[in-house]
């Protein structure tokens, strides 16, 4: 088989699973079961790339400074071959994985399946089941694009089901919620539409040929820095609602809360990520003029939206608002290593997307279980969970530790990594952001103490454990934490090339300017 | 004395002929036999006319390739690709809506084939003005459409809202065309031609010491134009006509009165008076803005889906308006390419609204609507489909229809505009969106199933289709949009 078809068949499967479901839909049940073979055969080619993925090669004095690809088995002819399908109007079908994307593509793989058998919505199940699976090509065709058109086309499309997932299935304030969460994300990505037409005009304007929006092709184009300072402020507005960064984030406590819980797993996990890893593709790494102007700013937008989310989440009395809070501060950190210039930070970020995915899927799964036991994710009308649900009290505490830092779990790994990196470039910013990791085990801790804690009354006396069932559904989350956090080697090598790469091209720019 | 007639290029007036001819055919055999004629003749004529329109415009880009584009008629009227291209669209958005009045007649019972005399006439006076090479001649083609259209508006006797719609539209179309041709008059005193080549040739070579009276033919037209496609500030008839015109001709009125609009305007204004850019481009950007936000923001409390849908349009004429703003072939393209995939989408969405209208065509509160596609998931599916190309949403036509205007506008410098024109596609996908969720929503008060007849199921499934196809499969509308350039605009 020819290698770029394991990256065809990941955005195929999912669409083929969508119209394969909405063709049962009459059929009981079949949706159901569709929807999980097809993501099941996903999360497999996604594990397999995944572990075909080699990166000796990917830093090599052959490949210079064309094309660098790190599949193994891929030389960098079969990534040239583009596939143009629209000259005039410059669109591509091109598609790469690379350091940066392998691992978003994986969890985006485990998270669908999760959302799917952790958090089944028994309304309308064959829409349901649809609106995720399109949402899964969507999320992995933004991943995977290596075209700026491509990319914008796939990432525009994670909008529509997102919105009618949250529209449909979502709680009290649904409509409200959605409707925050559309707008504020089609006026960011305006700009970053118009951004990368004006690019691509720029290269094409200075170089001749035909419009392209090929990232590869667009990594060389010349613009001036001020240019750059401005395309860059565009796609930094688009990500920044998307991550959230602070001031951005306002539609996304709501979003997370009224979302149905398989929406806030996608939200927080997969399309945050997005976020960020635009930021960092698009942003830092195909605009590295603009990088060194614009540090200051995003790095102290950064560190604020980990104090403030943390203050927030400190304050949530909602687990869910809390759990959204305290992913604001996350992506703070992810943020502040993707801005921070240095190799070890961007690495560093770049294993946060995959962990803090993982984790919050985790704490949302959970979230979920309680909430269909209880009705509620109301911090104050919970307590003392932890006598009648020891097995769901010992899930969240790994769950949680890992997202405060602790050591041996996935969370430290990443955070540590991003922290020594940024001190080693911008020692303040991250002497100020550490505070988060305290507040982190503040805001955490204390949650687990009001919910778990204390004397179990009424229906919380009688709320049952988890069952078989559940159990083996988080299994997953607790077995990659408890990896990453020990030996996150296997990670790290997959990731360091490709960041290593950017990040010296970073330099140089830098050095020049 | 003899008089001198100009040489006739017959293959380029070809189309005009056809449709004028069947009309005229039409209105004989209606007053030649006895009793009324059945409405499907009307409508196998209109389909004939239009697919035979179809095989001329295949022959006219043979020729166009050949020889290069052409004029005709002592200069009246052109032969460009994008003329051809512009006529197809034009016959195209004939035959869907004589597809949708088929089976809209049948409903309301009416006989005899005077409504498809009238929209091929119509259409006759749209082709003319996407092929007038000469201020006079757009003004009798856009006369010949809008006398058409009057009628066509007023058809529905049955109903005041379609009379008191005729008259409206009647009284804001007569200013319009005055407007129009007291601007072409000023026109012709500035440059001595009414000729577009001539005009453009003129103000090529030559330097006004005083532009006054150029400049103010240029408002007027402008303004007669702006009338035409509802573009904000002259949009204000559109709500009300759009609402009381039988629904068919809304469809025909939001699709071929614009290609035909829009044609004429980028050949005025974006080929022969392209000099003057300077000039008129302060005015489109002010145009551009106002459409696009005012027609997205006034859709949000629409309760009446015919009203929203003519907001909606404004808003899209808006973005029309941007491929003419950048003034380039680019943009040319980018606005042809735009009413190319507008047109099916457009009256597929109105052939929708005619058939949820049910008898009596009265049925239009958003209500009809809630859940539609829970009892009708064709129906249903297809109007969200259509929905979506509207709102631009990605692998659809509406995106690259949006995404080529504003590619168009950047290239011409015009970031802040694109900007702009971007945060009210944002509002306008709001309340598309709004309007399919709803489509979706459970608890309809009461529950009727919608009649889909064979014609009118063809024109919701070719929107539909076509919505997705082109929206995949890209490149032959792009290309076909490229590569129909006007003449004098060359590419860059």
């Amino acid at each position: 088989m020819h290698n770029v078809w394991w990256i065809n068949s990941l955005l195929l499967v999912p669409l083929l699973g969508a119209v394969a479901v909405v063709a049962t839909r009459r059929v009981p049940r079949a949706a159901y079961g569709i929807g999980v073979a097809t993501a099941s055969l996903e999360l497999v080619i996604a594990a397999v790339v995944t572990l075909l993925y080699s990166w000796h090669n990917t830093v090599s004095a052959s490949c210079g400074a064309k094309v660098c690809t790190g599949f193994s088995l891929l030389t960098t002819e079969d990534f040239a071959h583009r596939w143009v399908l629209a000259p005039s109007f410059g669109l591509a079908y091109d598609v790469a994985i690379d350091g940066l994307s392998l691992f978003l593509v994986l969890l985006t793989a485990i998270v669908v399946l999760l959302a799917l058998l952790g958090a089944r919505e028994s309304k309308h199940e064959a829409a349901f089941v649809g609106w995720l699976l399109v949402l899964m090509t969507a999320t992995m065709g933004s991943f995977v694009s290596s075209d700026l058109l491509e990319f914008f086309l796939f990432f525009e499309l994670t909008l529509i089901p997102s919105y009618f997932l949250i529209a449909h299935w979502g709680g009290k304030e649904r409509s409200k919620a959605a409707l925050k969460f559309f707008v504020y994300t089609l006026f960011g990505s305006g700009f970053l539409f118009v951004g990368l037409i004006y690019l691509a005009f720029s290269y094409q304007h200075a170089h001749g040929g035909d419009l392209t929006f090929s990232y590869l092709v667009l990594q060389h184009a010349a613009i001036s820095h001020s240019a750059a300072v401005w395309v860059f402020v565009a796609f930094a507005i688009a990500f920044g609602v998307k991550s959230p960064i602070f001031p951005l984030h306002t539609w996304s406590p709501l979003a997370y809360a009224e979302a149905p819980i398989a929406g806030s797993m996608v939200l927080s996990a997969l399309l945050a990520k997005l976020g960020t890893y635009g930021l960092l593709r698009y942003g830092v790494f195909l605009l590295p003029q603009a990088v060194h102007t614009l540090q200051p700013y995003l790095l102290t937008l950064a560190v604020i939206g980990i104090l403030y989310g943390s203050a927030l989440a400190a304050m949530s009395k909602d687990m869910k608002r809390l759990v959204a809070y305290s992913s604001m501060a996350q992506v703070g950190f992810i943020i502040l290593g993707v801005m921070s210039g240095s190799s070890i930070a961007i690495t560093g970020a770049v294993l946060l997307m995959f962990n803090h995915g993982v984790i919050t899927a985790g704490f949302f799964l959970l979230i979920g279980f309680i909430e269909k036991r209880r009705g509620t994710s109301e911090v104050t009308s919970l307590a003392g969970l932890q006598r009648p649900a020891p097995v769901l009290a010992a899930l969240f505490t790994v769950v949680m530790l890992a997202s405060i830092g602790l050591p041996g779990l996935s969370g430290f790994v990443s955070e540590y990594l991003v922290l020594i990196g940024t001190f080693s470039t911008h020692t303040w910013w991250a002497v100020v952001a550490t505070l988060g990791v305290v507040l982190a085990a503040l805001y955490l801790l204390w949650a687990y103490q009001r919910i778990f804690h204390g004397r179990a009354e009424g229906e919380n006396a009688e709320m049952p454990d988890l069952s078989h069932r559940e159990r083996w559904i988080i299994a997953p989350l607790i077995v990659l934490i408890l990896f990453i956090g020990v030996y996150p080697k296997p990670v790290l090598d997959r990731i360091s090339p490709t960041v290593n790469h950017h990040v010296l091209i970073l330099q140089q720019n830098t050095v020049t300017k | 004395m003899t008089l001198q007639l100009p040489s006739v290029h017959y293959l380029a007036i070809l189309p005009e002929l056809i449709t004028i001819g069947a009309a005229v055919v039409l209105l004989f055999a209606a007053a030649l036999s006895r009793g009324r004629l059945d409405r499907m003749v009307g409508t196998v004529v209109v389909a004939s006319a239009s697919v035979a329109t179809f095989v001329v415009a295949f022959f006219q880009w043979h020729d166009i390739a050949q020889h290069g584009a052409s004029t005709t008629l002592a200069n009246a009227v052109v032969l460009d690709g994008f003329s051809v291209v512009a006529t197809v669209v034009i016959a195209l958005g004939l035959l869907l809506s004589a597809l949708v009045a088929h089976d809209w007649l049948g409903r309301e019972s009416m006989t005899g084939v005077e409504y498809h005399i009238l929209t091929l006439a119509a259409t006759s006076g749209a082709m003319i003005m996407a092929q007038a090479n000469d201020l006079i001649i757009i003004f009798l083609g856009l006369e010949i459409l809008s006398i058409g259209l009057y009628v066509l508006v007023a058809f529905n006797r049955r109903r005041a809202n379609s009379a008191e719609a005729a008259l409206k539209y009647l009284l804001l179309g007569g200013f319009a065309s005055a407007i129009f041709v007291y601007g072409a008059a000023l026109i012709y005193g500035a440059t001595g031609s009414t000729t577009l080549t001539s005009i453009s040739y003129f103000l090529g070579t030559h330097v006004l010491t005083s532009n006054g009276i150029l400049l103010a033919g240029l408002g007027l037209l402008i303004v007669g134009f702006a009338f035409k496609v509802a573009a904000v500030p002259f949009h204000l008839w559109s709500p009300d006509v759009y609402e009381g015109a039988p629904t068919p001709v809304t469809g025909f009125m939001a699709a071929v009165v614009k290609v035909g609009a829009f044609a004429a305007l980028l050949r005025v204004v974006a080929s022969s008076l392209g000099t003057q850019a300077a000039t008129w481009r302060p005015i489109i950007w002010v145009l551009v803005v106002l459409s696009i936000f005012v027609g997205a923001s006034v859709a949000l409390v629409q309760r009446n889906v015919k009203r929203l849908l003519a907001y909606s349009s404004v808003n899209q004429a808006g973005f029309m308006l941007l491929g003419l703003w950048s003034g380039t072939a680019r943009g040319v393209a980018g606005t042809l390419y735009y009413v190319m995939t507008y047109t099916p989408v457009v009256i597929a969405t109105f052939a929708v609204v005619a058939l949820v209208g049910g008898l009596g065509d009265e049925g239009h509160s958003l209500e009809k609507y809630r859940g539609l596609a829970r009892r009708q998931p064709w129906l249903g599916g297809a109007l969200t489909v259509l929905l979506l190309a509207q709102s631009g949403a990605p692998f659809t036509t509406g995106f690259f229809a949006k995404y080529s205007v504003i590619a168009a506008a950047v290239d011409a410098g015009g970031v802040p505009l694109a900007v702009l024109a971007m945060a009210g596609a944002a509002v306008a996908a709001f309340f598309y969106l709004r309007l399919v969720l709803s489509l979706y929503a459970d608890g309809a008060e009461e529950p009727t199933l919608t009649q889909v007849p064979v014609a009118s199921g063809t024109v919701i499934g070719f929107g539909a289709v076509t919505a997705i196809v082109f929206g995949i499969w890209v490149s032959p509308l792009a290309s076909l949009a490229h590569h129909a350039s006007l003449l004098f605009l060359q590419k860059p």
